[in-house]
Parts: structure tokens; sequence; C-alpha cells
């Protein structure tokens, strides 16, 4: 099966943007054709002017399988990911129980090869129950396909459990994602400290708490030598840390949510639980700072941290109320707020969504090169819209965007050169 | 401007007008209050129920005891005894008594904002008697109230608020409402007991006991909140009387004729020294309890009339 794609914006995230068109066979891309005759394919399809980009690997997925199902499952957060543009997702291991063990993991894989329409990687917990007290069986679980081992959103606090869990990795030359938030300092808090926290009597956290465990985190890299990514850094006083650690010749690699490049602590307006994230929204001051920093690449990954909660664990009293918020299928519009904005361009964009984390986790995706997977998104830049979260097909529609303006519509969805996007 | 607002969750949003309506008709109260005469019409027909997520002794008698005397059916429910224990949701609650159609509604609730959330799903006025570290509205008007009727104006005073402002939804209104009506605020705490980002609330700040108190006109005292407290803010309870106390070598540093106040109840010998607080020439404190009555009726006086203004509105367009 061939594919030709025409007349198209390619957004190669490695070379810059070029019109032209794409041929794809067997589902990989077989050449970039930017001038000149346009070959022979089985299946022509006309961009009309619109962007072609390497597939989104979003790295940091919470498919609620197992344990809580009705939240999202494989196939609704794989629905959702193909109408996001979204061509990997690499899922957490905080469900219940957590995936810290090669049976549970196996699970997951044989669900996502059942289900989803998009490829899924796994990701496996550091330590047993992700409890921080010891760590899993690190290598039967990477034989199983854990691409990385992670506690998600809890600190591994004892940091000679850390540091062993750590320097066990990197034998194994495992990579491991950690929380960077300081826990002691952090403790009950639900909002970023400062003027608005206190005026809604909520309690907060000095956005101090980031750098805190990322120097932590830093001296233990020393200690170890292991392959580390933090999973979302969002405050203005990490990245000098973050900047020293990558240019002393650590392995070290950043993150940050979409919802902390676009929104503010101020978004959680009359306590807004669809607002309430981990770490926090922060101050506008953070945010712009967090953007600079993906634009110039100190920060390599731009992720979703797409969190389903239904509407009873939403709908209480915000210090009650659970975090997160979904995200695949408004990763994409919402990023485009920083291509809007000026903060950084198309290819750039696709380096933190695409390429990146694919690099990160050495897959082959993530390019628009010749030999690499097809797997692909068409989408329009400029399409507005006004987001209904009752159209958003995750189980759960907790957006902190719900009403609002976005641009950017994801026009269809390749997976290895084979269309996953819905019929309608 | 005037009071229209369905309910009063906090001071935040009003006007200074609408403070000044509200104290007015506050001022009436306590004064027909004090003639006995009180009229017993005013919320005749209603109901008022006080839903207090939260121990209350003095805000939910002084609550009853305004809704009883303008004449609405008053009935409390102490929520922490009730389905909130067999698991039921706060909004689950508050359909189930909105169901029963009551025209008042007085809530206490120990998380921040949950009273804005009960608010957006019933029907009825809903009056914040405290929610959170958030707001305590009728609290702030009637420490309004009681400096206006010591000091004879609300605006041009300079205030100290001292003790554990972190915590307390007292404060928060009171300095909302105290701005709102252009006097200046001056807060007095160890830093551990300040809100972050202070420094951007257009107030001065000290940790000085005596500094702050410079010439102030009245002394605005907050209970240390010992429940409220991770454990920690400050080193013992003597330390803190010593250095945050008010007694009389610390208050000689106010104007002469500075009131001192306190919201209730009172810790003796923690933040406020005995002698001062049963000074009846300097401490207010038994009055504000008196005004507290009188704003509630004002509160739930001008709500009832706005409920029935929107009735007869809707009434009208049908």
């Amino acid at each position: 099966m061939s594919i030709l794609f025409t007349n198209a914006r390619l957004i190669d995230p490695e070379c810059g943007e070029t019109r032209g068109a794409l041929l794809v066979e067997d589902g990989r891309i077989k050449a970039v054709i930017e001038s000149g005759d346009l070959p022979q394919a089985e299946k022509v399809i006309d961009c009309r002017g619109k962007c072609l980009a390497p597939g989104i690997v979003d790295l940091g997925v919470k498919v609620s399988e197992p344990g809580e199902r009705h939240k999202e499952s494989f196939a609704s957060a794989g629905r959702a990911a193909a109408a996001g543009g979204v061509t990997t997702i690499v899922t957490r291991p905080d469900t219940l129980p957590s995936i810290d063990t090669p049976e549970t993991l196996e699970f997951v894989v044989r669900r996502a090869r059942e289900d989803s329409p998009v490829r899924v990687l796994p990701m496996a917990a550091l330590t047993k129950g992700r409890e921080g007290r010891e760590m899993t069986e690190i290598g039967f679980l990477r034989d199983a396909g854990a691409v990385a081992f992670t506690d998600c959103d809890r600190v591994v606090t004892d940091t000679k459990v850390f540091s062993r869990a750590l320097a066990y990795a990197r034998s194994l030359d495992a990579l491991v994602m950690a929380h960077v938030q300081e826990p002691g300092l952090s403790k009950g808090a639900v909002v970023t400290s400062g003027k608005f926290a206190s005026l809604r009597g909520l309690p907060g956290v000095s956005p101090m708490a980031e750098r805190m465990a990322l120097d932590r985190d830093i001296a233990l890299l020393e200690m170890t030598g292991a392959r580390y990514h933090a999973d979302q850094i969002t405050t203005a006083r990490a990245l000098p840390a973050l900047e020293r650690a990558k240019n002393n010749g650590l392995d070290i690699t950043a993150g940050v949510s979409v919802h902390h490049l676009t929104l503010n602590e101020l978004d959680v307006a009359d306590y807004r639980s669809f607002s309430k994230l981990k770490p926090p929204l922060r101050a506008e001051e953070d945010r712009m700072a967090v953007g600079e920093a993906l634009a110039s690449g100190l920060i390599d990954i731009l992720c979703s941290m797409h969190t389903p909660q239904d509407e009873e664990s939403k709908r209480l009293p915000f210090e009650e109320a659970a975090s997160g918020a979904v995200g695949l299928e408004t990763l994409l519009p919402a990023s485009m707020r920083l291509v809007h904005g000026g903060v950084i361009d198309l290819p750039g964009l696709f380096r933190a969504l695409s390429l990146n984390p694919s690099r990160r986790l050495g897959l082959e995706t993530g390019r628009l090169t010749a030999g690499a997977p097809a797997d692909l998104v068409w989408f329009d830049p400029d399409a507005p819209f006004v987001l209904d979260r009752a159209t958003l097909r995750s189980k759960s529609r907790n957006t902190p965007f719900d009403g609002a303006r976005l641009e950017g519509k994801v026009l269809g969805t390749w997976v290895a050169g084979r269309s996953v996007t819905e019929t309608c | 401007m005037t009071f229209r607002a369905r309910h009063l969750l906090g001071i935040e949003p009003l006007h200074p007008t609408e403070i000044t309506e509200l104290l007015d008709t506050a001022q009436h109260y306590a004064e027909l209050n004090r003639q006995g005469c009180a009229p017993r019409d005013v919320l005749a027909g209603l109901t008022q129920i006080n839903m207090f997520f939260e121990n209350s002794t003095r805000t939910q008698a002084s609550f009853e005891i305004a809704g009883k005397r303008l004449g609405a059916d008053v009935m409390n429910m102490a929520m922490q005894a009730s389905s909130v224990k067999k698991g039921e949701t706060l909004i689950d609650t508050a359909l189930t008594l909105n169901a029963m159609r009551p025209d008042l509604l007085v809530v206490r609730h120990p998380n921040s904002g949950a009273v804005d959330l009960l608010a957006q799903k019933v029907n009825c006025s809903v009056l914040n008697a405290g929610d959170g570290r958030h707001e305590h509205p009728t609290q702030a008007l009637l420490d309004g109230l009681t400096i206006r009727r010591a000091k004879g104006r609300l605006h041009r005073l300079s205030i100290a608020i001292c003790g554990d402002i972190a915590h307390s939804r007292v404060a928060r209104s009171n300095i909302m409402l105290l701005g709102k009506m252009e006097n200046r605020i001056r807060l007095i705490a160890p830093p551990t007991l300040m809100p972050s980002g202070v420094a951007e609330f257009g107030v001065e700040v000290f940790d000085d006991m005596e500094e702050g108190l410079r010439d102030v006109d009245v002394v605005m005292m907050l209970r240390l909140q010992k429940e409220r407290m991770d454990g920690g803010f400050i080193p013992s309870e003597r330390e803190y009387f010593h250095r945050y106390g008010l007694d009389a070598a610390k208050l000689a540093h106010a104007k002469p004729d500075a009131i001192v106040m306190h919201p209730g109840p009172m810790n003796r010998g923690v933040e406020i020294d005995g002698t001062i607080a049963d000074d009846i020439n300097r401490s207010v404190i038994q009055e504000q309890v008196e005004m507290g009555v009188a704003v509630r009726m004002a509160a739930m006086d001008l709500l009832a009339r706005n409920a029935r203004a929107a009735r007869t509105e809707t009434g009208v367009m049908a």
C-alpha cells in the first residue's frame, strides 16, 4: 500500500518547514518530494496547503486501566489520541494497582494491542506499589516492554532508595522519569503560594519546592550517572539548575505540560477544580520563562499529562477535588497558542511534541525523513473553534479549556501509514 | 449602587456603597434591638437553615437569634453528625436541602470555596458564615459597624490586624472591607503566620508589634487558631504572648483612644491579656457580639428583599 500526500506544508522537526509531497510505502516514509515530478501511488491525499507533521509522542498519559476503566480505557484514550494527532501514547503506571510487575505490564500491553488505534508504550513503576521503599524488577519490566520507570506524581523521598534505583537503572540503561516537588514543602498545597492563593484562602506551595527537588535529583545523577527525565519543569527558578546540569554533561532531559505553558494560577478563578493540576498552575512570569525555555530547547519535551478524572472526583470543594486534566485532544490546538503567540515556530513545536520524546525513548518515530515510520498528523494550524468539552472522546472530560477559543484542528492522523481518524 | 445580590458569599465582590447600605440597615436594627422592638414580620413565613459543617457556637447562635427576631422559621443542622459521615457529597447535600425549598441557607464549611460551590447549586439565598481560610463576610461587616459606631466613621482610620493572619478568614474579609472603605491597614504577625504574597495586598506589614501598633485607631486581634495549625508555626504559646500578645505596654503605642477588638473566642494569655479584654474603656468585644446579630438581621433582610424583587420581576416577565 502506498499513499502520496501532496500540496502539504511539511513540518520537519530536524530540517524546518518546506512545501511539497510525501510518499508513504508499507507503513514507512519512502520519500520527501520538494519539487519535480510526483511519483505514482495507490492513494493520493491532497493536503490543501495545510500542515503535515510527524505524529505526536505524548509522554506521561494516564489510561485508567486497570482499576478505573470508567474514567478512561485504552479504547477511549486511543480514540482521543487519534483525534488529537497523537500517534504514540506513553502510559503512566499510576493505575490501580500500579504497574509494578511484569504480569501487570503484560496486561497493559495486551489490552493496548486489542483496543488502541494508536501505538501504546507503557512505563512501569520505579518502586513497588509506588511506595518509595523497594525498587521494582526493572530488568524484567524492561524486557516486558517498559520504556521508562517512574513513580509518577509521588516523589521517592528516601534518597538511599532513590539513589540505588537510579544506579540499578543505569546498569540497564533504563530511563527514569521523576516528579520534581520537594514533598515536605508541598505537603497539603493545592495551588502556588502568592497573592492569589492567599486571597482564595487555599494552601499554597512555594515555587522553590520544584527547584529544591530538582537540585536533589541532579546531585543523585552526579552520583549515579543515570538516564533521567524530569516530568514537568514549570518554574523559572528551576531553569538555571537544569541548564547547569545539562552543561555538565549529565544525561538529563525535562518536560512540561501544555497546561503550564498556556494557563496560569489565575485560571483557578473561583475555585475551578478543572484547573487543579499537579504541580499547580504557576504565576505568569513562570509561564513565560518556561515557554522561552521550551523554545530554546532547554526544556525538551511538551506533553499533555493527560489525567482523566470523572465528575465525582472534580465536583468537590477545591482542596478535596482530584488533580489533573485530560489533554490528548487539546494538546495540539493548545500548543498552537505558543506558535500563534510567537513563542516557538512549528518545527520547534514538533521537536518538543514528536522528535525529542522519540529520541529520548530511542524510537524511530518523530521524524519526517525517508525510512521513518509513517506516523503522521495532518492539521490546519489556523482553523478557529470554541472547545465544547462534551465533544471530547475521552471518557472523562475534565479539561480547563472548556469554552476556550483555540486555533488548530487535526484533519487526519496516520499510524504506520494507516489512517486512525474516525470517519464521520 | 445598591445591594442587589442574591447571595452574600464574601466581601470581595461588594462595592463600598453596598457595604454602606448593609451597615446602615444593620445600624437601624441595632437600635431596634436595644429598644427591644425588632419587627417580627420581616422574615415571617421564610425558612432559614443553618448548615454548619464546622463547629461553631457563637456564629450559629447569632444567625439563629437574628432569624428568629425577624420572624423566620430557623432550623439548625449539625452537618458533622449527619449525612456527611455517610459519604454524601457536598453537592448532593445541597440538592437535598434545596428540594425542601428553604429561603435562606447559612453555611459554614472547613474548605475555602465550598460555600461558593454550594451556592451554584441551589435556588435560595446563601450566606457564607465562614469558608476555610477564605471569607467570613458577616464578621467583617460587624467589625466595620462596631468601628463606625466607636469612631464615628469608617474611613481614613489606621487599623492594625494582629495574629494568625495566614489561617484567618476573618482577616481576609476585614482586609477587603477596610481597604474598600479607604482605611490604612497594618498587618502584624510573625512571618510564619503571614499569608504569602501579602506585600501585594496594599497593606503595611510588620513583624514587630510595637512598631505596627504605633498611632493606630483600632487594634483588631485574631484568635491563634490552634486547630488549624499543621504544627510548628510558633515556638511556644508563652513566646507568642511575649512578642504578639496584646498587653498594656504594647497597647500604649497605639493612639490613647484606640479601641481593641477580637472576633472571639479569646485565648486569654495567648493573644490578649485578660485585663485589656475586660477594660470597658478600650475593649469593644462585647459590642462586636451585639452588632453581629444586627448585621446578620440586616443581611438576611436585604437578601430576602432581593429574592422577592427577583421573583416579582420574573413574574412580570411571565
